[in-house]
């Protein structure tokens, strides 16, 4: 060690100088190892990267201290010829404060006048702040939870942010799984009611007698049963947002309670005689076209009218193909590390089966496909068997082929008749894996990448019983 | 009452990653018996949650480690496992200065010989 630390270079200066010091002065973890990789010297980057001094890492193996996946996965060192190139490798490594830092290690040999090899110097670069920016810049293209980079979807992320600022009623129209939630939310979140509460009501949901007391609230005795005073939904939603989602779904005869309300901002609880005054801003939403509605007489014109101040729609994925391969990979990401597995991505066949699918359920079915394939798949790439069977049965898009316009909605949309729904094609995959393990659960759990709770409260949720 | 000790291998050394050690010894220190019997068990994939599983069902008090996740140290304190980690050395070095009663976080028990 001494050799090399004392080493001058002396063609440079005037006068030798300190190789330690000079190391210390890069801002890079710097290593240099003997030939048994056995660690010489160290500068201060790296002391401060791993936490190991020059004092405790001196003559200590090399994978001991800087802790690398690489090390332990196969060290580069260890094939490296007299005449080998420098290696680059990504990878991470653990300090002493008990901290995973991704790295990127800078392997070359060391060699003496001669050309002999004497050792190996590595450089270990900190990746954590070239992370950040990448998971910076995977937000580039979003508004809140909305991904997108179609212009289409681009249009959208730069008026939200406006109509946000306003208090004016807003629709939001769009099929099914195409984010209607996620704008609603976006538009309350990016306001000045961000604070305040964000109330949603499901107005297919409920039966018009009961939506009519949850909405606008009752008086104790108003009807049998209504032993107290309920506030209703206007009301906890003061001086927030109130999210109607199916708004095409609501009654005739609340539609008329519902423009008293945006008429005169007033709440008129069932059985109460005096009214409450509510701050409340109405953000609609539907997948029902409501112009054809109000020609068949089953939504109100003047409803429409006043919900329809701001009106936002939400294009179907088919309509921004580009958006595919980013959605995909954004939600590989978030999978990758909700169920912490290491899938570096989707093989070529893969990609182009799920870039030629229709996705009739928009975004939230391109997501479920995501999520089945990362559970399914245990190899480094996602391939077509890890996808849904009714997928990869399906023939690619044509672009003559023309799906039902948005409003018609997916009722009229049908998948094959074998193995048409999310459920059906789970309840066959635990089947197939249980004959495949002879029915034992916990193998049969390991198969499918789930825990053994997990595969239980499906089989009971399928009706599988043993 | 006898005290359970793991240590995760990478050859004769502890492992330098909890995370990533296939291998992992298992012993039993008995203050009436001198010897402790040890016992190797290979584990058939790396992953640090399996070797917490393996921990808590093995019902092991002490863990002796190297570079390990503050996530992991901080679920087997939490289960009331002792982790001694940032370990380095020959297993037997590490046990045999554990035993004495000496062995600390942080230990490099690594001569330029070894």
């Amino acid at each position: 060690m001494d050799t090399l630390q004392q080493s001058r270079i002396k063609p440079l200066f005037d006068f030798p100088i300190n190789l330690r010091s000079l190391i210390d002065e890069i801002p890079l973890g710097i290593i240099i190892l003997d030939m048994d990789r056995r660690i010489m010297l160290l500068n201060r980057s790296f002391e401060s990267l791993t936490g190991f001094s020059q004092n405790e890492a001196a003559g200590v193996p090399c994978y001991h201290i800087l802790r690398s996946k690489m090390c332990i996965k196969g060290c580069p060192a260890l094939n490296m010829k007299q005449e080998s190139k420098p290696v680059c490798m990504e990878s991470d490594l653990i300090n002493r404060d008990r901290n995973l830092i991704p790295v990127r290690v800078n392997l070359a040999l060391l060699k003496d006048p001669d050309h002999k090899a004497v050792g190996f110097l590595e450089t270990v670069e900190d990746m954590r702040p070239i992370k950040e920016l990448d998971a910076q810049k995977s937000h580039a293209y979003s508004f809140a939870h909305l991904i997108g980079r179609s212009p289409q979807m681009e249009k959208i992320f730069q008026i939200l942010p406006v109509f946000a600022q306003s208090d004016s009623s807003v629709l939001i129209t769009g099929e099914t799984g195409t984010g209607k939630d996620l704008a609603a939310e976006a538009i309350h979140q990016a306001s000045n009611r961000a604070k305040r509460p964000f109330v949603k009501v499901n107005c297919g949901a409920l039966p018009e007698t009961l939506l009519e007391s949850e909405l606008f609230g009752h008086r104790k005795g108003a009807f049998t049963g209504a032993v107290e005073n309920k506030p209703g939904r206007f009301r906890l939603a003061h001086n927030g947002t109130l999210y109607l989602t199916e708004i095409g779904d609501l009654p005739l005869s609340l539609q008329v309670k519902l423009l008293t309300f945006l008429d005169d901002q007033m709440v008129y609880p069932l059985g109460g005689t005096t009214g409450f005054q509510a701050n409340v801003r109405v953000i609609a939403a539907t997948h029902r076209n409501l112009e054809q509605m109000v020609q068949t007489g089953r939504f109100r014109e003047d409803l429409l009218f006043r919900l329809n101040v701001v009106r936002i729609h939400l294009p179907p994925l088919r309509e921004r193909r580009g958006d595919v391969r980013l959605l995909l990979d954004y939600f590989l990401n978030s999978l990758n590390s909700r169920f912490r597995k290491n899938i570096k991505g989707f093989s070529n066949k893969t990609l182009d089966i799920l870039k030629g699918y229709p996705y009739p359920g928009n975004v939230r079915e391109l997501r479920n496909i995501s999520e089945y394939a990362v559970n399914v798949c245990q190899e480094e790439k996602i391939q077509p068997h890890h996808l849904p069977a009714y997928i990869v049965e399906m023939k690619p898009m044509i672009e003559a082929q023309v799906l039902p316009p948005i409003q018609t909605g997916l009722n009229e949309y049908t998948l094959p008749e074998t193995e048409q729904t999310w459920g059906a094609m789970e309840r066959k995959l635990i089947m197939d894996a249980l004959v495949k393990t002879g029915g034992r659960r916990s193998k049969t759990a390991e198969l499918l990448g789930w825990g053994r709770s997990t595969l239980w409260r499906k089989m009971k949720q399928y009706g599988i019983n043993q | 009452m006898p005290e359970k000790i793991l240590i995760p291998l990478y050859g004769n050394d502890v492992a330098p990653r909890f995370d990533l050690s296939t291998e992992v010894l298992l012993t039993v220190r008995d203050k009436n018996v001198s010897d402790g019997e040890e016992k190797i068990v290979v584990l058939s994939q790396a992953s640090a949650e399996k070797l917490c599983h393996l921990i808590l069902t093995e019902e092991v008090d002490v863990v002796i480690c190297s570079g390990i996740e503050e996530e992991y140290y901080q679920y087997l304190t939490w289960k009331k496992v002792q982790v001694i980690d940032s370990v380095i050395g020959s297993w037997e070095s590490v046990l045999k200065r554990f035993y004495e009663g000496t062995l600390q976080a942080g230990d490099i028990l690594f001569d330029e010989k070894d």
